[in-house]
């Protein structure tokens, strides 16, 4: 697997990209990289990306050029069985009030509301990264003839807990928000909570699936 | 207690800013301009990372219920203490029942407005004790929690005020006033005579994706904040910066300063409260020791931009800490700050 190309951001910040295209394998490296890192004395945050990750140093560095050579030789060394996440189920009321465009999501398909529940319930999906909001997961696995554009119009309020598809990813939204995704469900459990540690459900490498808790009409 | 009597446009409980959960979607938040909250911190004995409140374009007015010590960061915009003026960057002590306020109508007209207003900070003796959430007090507004209550204060709000009890020394004692930043040589010479913000910029990763035309005027245009601007980023307005080619990017880590430019071409410099990823490619990068003149740029203020170096960067930087430990070194000989002011 080919080392990351490396660039700073700003005075204090290093980005570490892998080579198009992203795959898992090189997304665990990813999850490797960041465990290693924030370990070591001059980071203060690492902050995965999508096929990239971002190390934060405690202050200005006087030469970025240490650190960027540590990512070097580090890299070889990397497993990627370290991260081997958690699997973690979330209930989901699909349909009805919790989940307004189902209907939608199945016209733009052409499936059924009951394939459209079957097939989201049915796939793993894996959290490569959090972003956007405190708890929200990017994750990949979404099977691709669920793929809905998102709405023109982003909703004002979207209720903690819905469960979107947003072109060709799903996700989760851990707290009320603006948004434009097509929401098929929700769940009751709580994504994130400042009081707890961690605050977040899910983490970076979880591989998560969905059951159907009900399926509202 | 603080009381809140009114908290102009947008006032909230501010420290260092969250570090540590960036990986988890939290941003840092914290007070955008971190040099004046840490230098009204240290100047009523505090450690630079207490919690302050960050009060936006000047307009506030308060009262504190007990006596204690108080210092304004930021710039002069007109402050009072029951009645009398008060400047930034001076430690004073203040009594029970005293009211603070913070009028840009102070200035009588826009034009004799000061030009760098947009934010000041208020340092109290002890801190503001609200609890700490995932490691700071800062407010995340956007998520809803720190701070008080987890928003931005309204009519009404009373703040603790942390345990300073063996400052009484500190809270009856005289006041006293360092340099402010902007006189203390942080801001560049290029500011004195002018009417722009100018702000050092490291080349960003994409830098080189943008066409020759952008490129240049990057750095040879003004670029105007426009009023859709807040916490989480400025909105500049300027010539459309054009990439060179338009694939489209992954979602990375984003850092306060980051120069992005989204598909208008109208770039956006992302601050405290960003999300911690974006997805927009990044044409510059403002050196972390400019970031306060940026967060005291009022709406419609015209920046510069300029090219600099690492090296740069490291100077600026130092040379800030360098005025954070005068001011450290100034209240230290005091008399008062041998007691403990301040217990975390």
């Amino acid at each position: 697997m080919q080392p990351p190309q490396l660039h700073p951001l700003g005075d204090r910040a290093l980005l570490c990209s892998l080579p198009a295209p992203a795959t898992l394998p090189q997304q665990q490296r990813i999850w490797a990289l960041a465990t290693m890192a924030s370990e070591w004395e001059e980071v203060s945050e690492v902050v995965p990306g999508m096929n990239n990750l971002t190390l934060i140093t405690k202050r200005p560095v006087a030469d970025l050029d240490t650190l960027t050579q540590r990512v070097l030789k580090s890299w070889p060394k990397l497993g990627t069985t370290a991260s081997e996440g958690r699997t973690v189920e979330i209930p989901v009321v699909y349909g009805g009030s919790a989940g307004p465009d189902l209907d939608n999501v199945a016209r733009h398909t052409g499936l059924s509301t009951r394939e459209v529940i079957e097939r989201h319930s049915s796939a793993e999906y894996v959290v490569y990264f959090l972003g956007f909001l405190p708890g929200f997961a990017y994750m990949g696995g979404l099977d691709a003839s669920l793929a809905t554009p998102r709405h023109t119009t982003p909703r004002v309020s979207i209720p903690a807990g819905s469960v979107g598809i947003g072109g060709e990813q799903t996700g989760i939204y851990p707290m009320a928000s603006p948004g434009g995704w097509q929401l098929i469900g929700r769940t009751a459990l709580q994504l994130f909570d400042p009081s707890q540690q961690p605050p977040t459900l899910l983490r970076p490498g979880d591989r998560v699936r969905f059951t159907v808790e009900r399926v509202a009409s | 207690m603080i009381d809140i009597i009114q908290p102009g446009m947008l006032a909230s409980v501010q420290d260092m800013g969250r570090t540590g959960h960036r990986s988890l979607g939290i941003h840092p938040g914290g007070a955008l301009n971190t040099l004046a909250l840490a230098s009204a911190n240290l100047l009523v004995g505090n450690p630079v990372d207490a919690a302050g409140l960050e009060i936006t374009m000047g307009v506030a007015e308060l009262r504190f219920t007990r006596d204690t010590r108080i210092a304004l960061g930021g710039d002069d915009i007109g402050a009072t203490l029951d009645g009398k003026p008060v400047a930034a960057c001076w430690s004073i002590p203040v009594r029970a029942g005293s009211v603070l306020k913070l009028s840009l109508a102070a200035a009588d007209s826009p034009e004799q407005a000061p030009r760098h207003s947009m934010r000041t900070y208020l340092a109290v003796a002890g801190g503001i004790d609200v609890p700490v959430v995932l490691g700071s007090r800062s407010t995340d507004l956007k998520a809803g929690f720190g701070g008080h209550q987890g928003r931005a204060l309204k009519r009404g709000d009373k703040l603790p005020i942390g345990d300073a009890s063996a400052a009484s020394a500190a809270v009856h004692g005289p006041a006293f006033g360092v340099r402010s930043p902007r006189w203390s040589g942080l801001a560049l010479r290029a500011d004195e005579h002018s009417q722009h913000v100018t702000l050092r910029v490291l080349p960003g990763p994409e830098f080189d994706q943008f066409s020759k035309t952008a490129r240049e005027a990057l750095w040879s245009d003004t670029w105007r904040v426009t009023p859709n601007s807040n916490r989480m980023g400025y909105r500049l307005e300027g010539p459309e910066l054009k990439r060179k080619q338009g694939r489209d990017m992954l979602s990375h880590g984003v850092v306060p300063g980051v120069i992005q430019v989204p598909p208008s071409g109208q770039p956006i410099i992302l601050m405290g409260d960003a999300q911690t990823t974006g997805g927009y490619p990044k044409i510059g990068v403002i050196i972390g020791a400019d970031l306060w003149k940026l967060a005291q740029a009022p709406l419609n203020a015209t920046l510069r931009l300029e090219p600099c170096e690492l090296a740069d960067a490291l100077a600026a930087a130092e040379e800030q800490q360098r005025y954070l430990d005068s001011i450290r070194a100034t209240v230290a000989a005091l008399d008062w700050s041998r007691a403990t002011l301040y217990k975390k």
